[in-house]
């Protein structure tokens, strides 16, 4: 199965009475070692699953840290290429699966063959691109197949009921490591409460996602936040909140916040009895 | 492209007989909204029902007589349609060819940017929307929107990058008297494509209560569709105004091209003429070099922005470049999709015109024809006398110019470029 090593790591965590923690850096930032770095202590803080940003410079999914965050690794000659040796530095010090994030136009112009062996080579068990919707994927999905990798689909509370059949079908048939169910309407970064319809949206993916975990992204930003998600979800991807805490950090000190914040995150992130 | 062939030979033959046909084949996009290889969606997937629901309200509104007649209605006693097709004749002097204007710059508020923003103004009543967001460049769509807002009592915000608003301050005032929240875009250039990524989080953000007011012919499926229909009223009217003055079809047609709007506007009821040249000038700026133009069609390679898959400029790594252009109306570093499958056909031709070549031809028609024109078609004057100097012009010929624009609000942007302060 291609997509053993993600669903394998949701599996554990579910042994061990957690939903899966699942930690977010952009590849390049603040420069593209001290982005390996924070990969390597989010491994010693127990990730499940790391997901590594791919700057682009037209992140429209995408608010304030993260935009920012990218533009800082462009502006230090992040790409791609840059992004997929990051990942095999990455994934030759730990055993975490590692996931790529990021706008499809830079896999389009590296080639999306090229751009999957690359990947696969680096390491990398999935792909997260957050503008290509399923009904654009299949030339993604016929490009990844070959390699081991699988993309990972997102659903939104806007997505309606057919919507949703849709998109946990092209998951199904992709088997991807898990679906990324959006908690609210809006784009990326840290909120202050989590949207009062989620226990309702993700009744709706649960009904429809079969065995596939499920992760909620997307504002989830406190220990309190993972706590919630973890009743009602299999996983739980933090972005802007660990970057924030980076960067208010004095300096020196970034990977230890970073690397404690994520203790937190998922100590706190505990399954329903 | 063996589809294409047997298309463009198909229509040829169809044709050929009959320049005097006014129905219009419309075969493509398709239902996945695709250009050929070009257009598509792909967009985060928290706008895709929204885009559903909006192709959904626009076949309705196809078929229903009474939005056709509305907006027929307000066309000819609100935005003053049709606009002349002005036979130039001081400019037809100098280039020895019959050129006529399509007069845009006479629609009310001064482009042809009103065509698209009346028309999806009433879609959004239609889908029972009451907020209206939109990204504007020169500040003509987004005046368009505020005006199209204000007349039909919808709240509107306008998305425009603080390089735009400093370029265009006569613009972003004009909104604010309109009645539209102007909100400054910081990222990035500063310029059109920023306060496209601005506008499209804010839909993610508000898409159960908001349109997104898109301006040109650029954006996921329907819009590029959209914009096309909205602003075909050019062509069709300069294809019925010159059949009218000449008893025949012009030789060729000739638009600036940003996003594409006005151009696609005027060539898509020309498409099926085959005789009937249609060329696209882009955005030259100051060179053929990455970053130093905005020009995709002329520049470019195929690549993902904005919701469509079309020409873009774009670094080897895929990320998009920053654009440069004397005009902010064609500063951006993409084009409609169609656009791209016009010119992978064969069917239509693109150029480019440099920044000092529109100051010329801005100068030029001031002069000639004592109209200032609109620094975008600045660009598509100055190509006709580029063509003009390199021979390419016929003795007697009849052209079309999509005069898109008046160009009032590029003064301030104009004088100091010709060593004049105000």
């Amino acid at each position: 199965m291609t997509d053993a090593p993600i669903r394998a790591a949701f599996a554990r965590a579910k042994v061990e009475g957690r939903a899966a923690f699942v930690p977010y850096i952009m590849a390049g930032y603040p420069d593209a070692a001290t982005s390996v770095a924070l990969a390597r202590a989010l491994a010693e803080a127990g990730a499940d699953v790391i997901e590594l940003g791919v700057p682009f410079s037209d992140p429209l999914a995408d608010g304030a840290t993260i935009q920012h965050a990218g533009q800082r690794a462009l502006e230090g000659g992040m790409t791609l290429a840059g992004t997929i040796a990051v990942a095999r530095a990455v994934t030759e010090a730990t055993q975490v699966p590692l996931v790529l994030m990021g706008y499809y136009n830079p896999f389009l112009r590296m080639g999306l063959a090229q751009a999957c062996q690359a990947a696969a080579a680096a390491g990398v068990r999935g792909l997260i691109i957050p503008d290509l919707p399923a009904e654009e994927a299949e030339p993604l999905i016929a490009a990844a197949r070959p390699h081991g990798i699988t993309p990972i689909f997102l659903v939104t509370p806007t997505s309606p009921a057919a919507r949703i059949t849709q998109v946990t079908q092209a998951a199904q048939a992709a088997a991807s490591g898990f679906i990324y169910a959006v908690s609210l309407s809006g784009v990326t970064g840290a909120r202050a409460a989590l949207a009062q319809d989620l226990p309702d949206f993700l009744a709706r993916v649960r009904a429809q996602a079969g065995e596939i975990p499920i992760a909620v992204g997307f504002g989830v930003a406190t220990p309190a936040h993972a706590a919630q998600i973890a009743r009602m979800a299999d996983g739980v991807v933090v972005a802007s909140a660990l970057i924030n805490a980076f960067d208010a950090a004095p300096i020196g000190t970034g990977l230890a916040a970073v690397g404690h914040l994520a203790r937190e995150l998922r100590a706190a992130a505990l399954l329903a009895p | 492209m063996i589809f294409v062939f047997i298309f463009v030979a198909f229509v040829f033959e169809e044709r050929s007989g009959d320049n005097q046909m006014t129905s219009e084949v419309q075969t493509y996009p398709d239902a996945r909204g695709r250009f050929g290889a070009f257009g598509g969606r792909y967009v985060p997937e928290s706008i895709m029902a929204a885009l559903d629901q909006l192709e959904q309200a626009y076949a309705e509104a196809q078929r229903d007589p009474a939005f056709s007649d509305e907006l027929a209605l307000l066309q000819r006693t609100y935005v003053g349609r049709p606009t002349p097709l002005y036979l130039a004749r001081n400019l037809s002097a100098q280039l020895g060819a019959k050129v006529y204007l399509k007069r845009e710059d006479l629609a009310h508020t001064g482009a042809h940017k009103i065509n698209n923003a009346l028309g999806q103004a009433l879609l959004t009543q239609r889908m029972g929307k009451r907020r209206v967001i939109a990204e504007t460049g020169a500040g003509q769509h987004g005046v368009a929107t505020a005006t199209a807002c204000a007349l039909l009592g919808l709240e509107c915000v306008v998305y425009m990058g603080s390089e735009d608003i400093r370029r265009q301050s006569l613009n972003a005032f004009r909104m604010k008297l309109l009645g539209a929240e102007v909100r400054a875009v910081d990222s990035g250039s500063r310029t059109l494509k920023d306060a496209i990524n601005e506008a499209m989080r804010d839909w993610v953000t508000n898409v159960n209560t908001t349109h997104y007011i898109i301006g040109s012919a650029v954006g996921p499926h329907p819009f590029p569709q959209l914009v096309r229909d909205f602003q075909a009223v050019i062509g069709r009217e300069a294809r019925a105004q010159i059949l009218a003055a000449e008893s025949r079809l012009p030789d060729r047609v000739i638009a600036c091209v940003g996003g594409g709007s006005n151009a696609i506007g005027i060539f898509h009821p020309f498409v099926d003429d085959a005789s009937v040249q249609l060329i696209g000038v882009e955005a030259g700026g100051q060179g053929a070099g990455l970053g130093a133009n905005a020009a995709p069609l002329s520049f470019g390679q195929p690549g993902v922005l904005h919701g469509s898959y079309s020409y873009l400029l774009q670094t080897d790594d895929g990320q998009v470049v920053e654009t440069q252009s004397v005009s902010a109306g064609l500063d951006y570093p993409g084009v409609g999709p169609e656009h791209s499958y016009l010119k992978d056909s064969g069917r239509a031709t693109y150029t480019s015109a440099d920044d000092a070549a529109a100051l010329r031809g801005f100068a030029l028609l001031c002069r000639t024809e004592g109209i200032i024109p609109a620094l975008e078609p600045a660009h598509a004057l100055a190509k006709l006398v580029e063509l003009r100097e390199a021979g390419d012009i016929r003795d007697g010929e009849i052209i079309i110019l999509n005069l898109s624009g008046r160009g009032d609000k590029d003064i301030t942007s104009v004088a100091p470029l010709l060593g004049v302060s105000l």
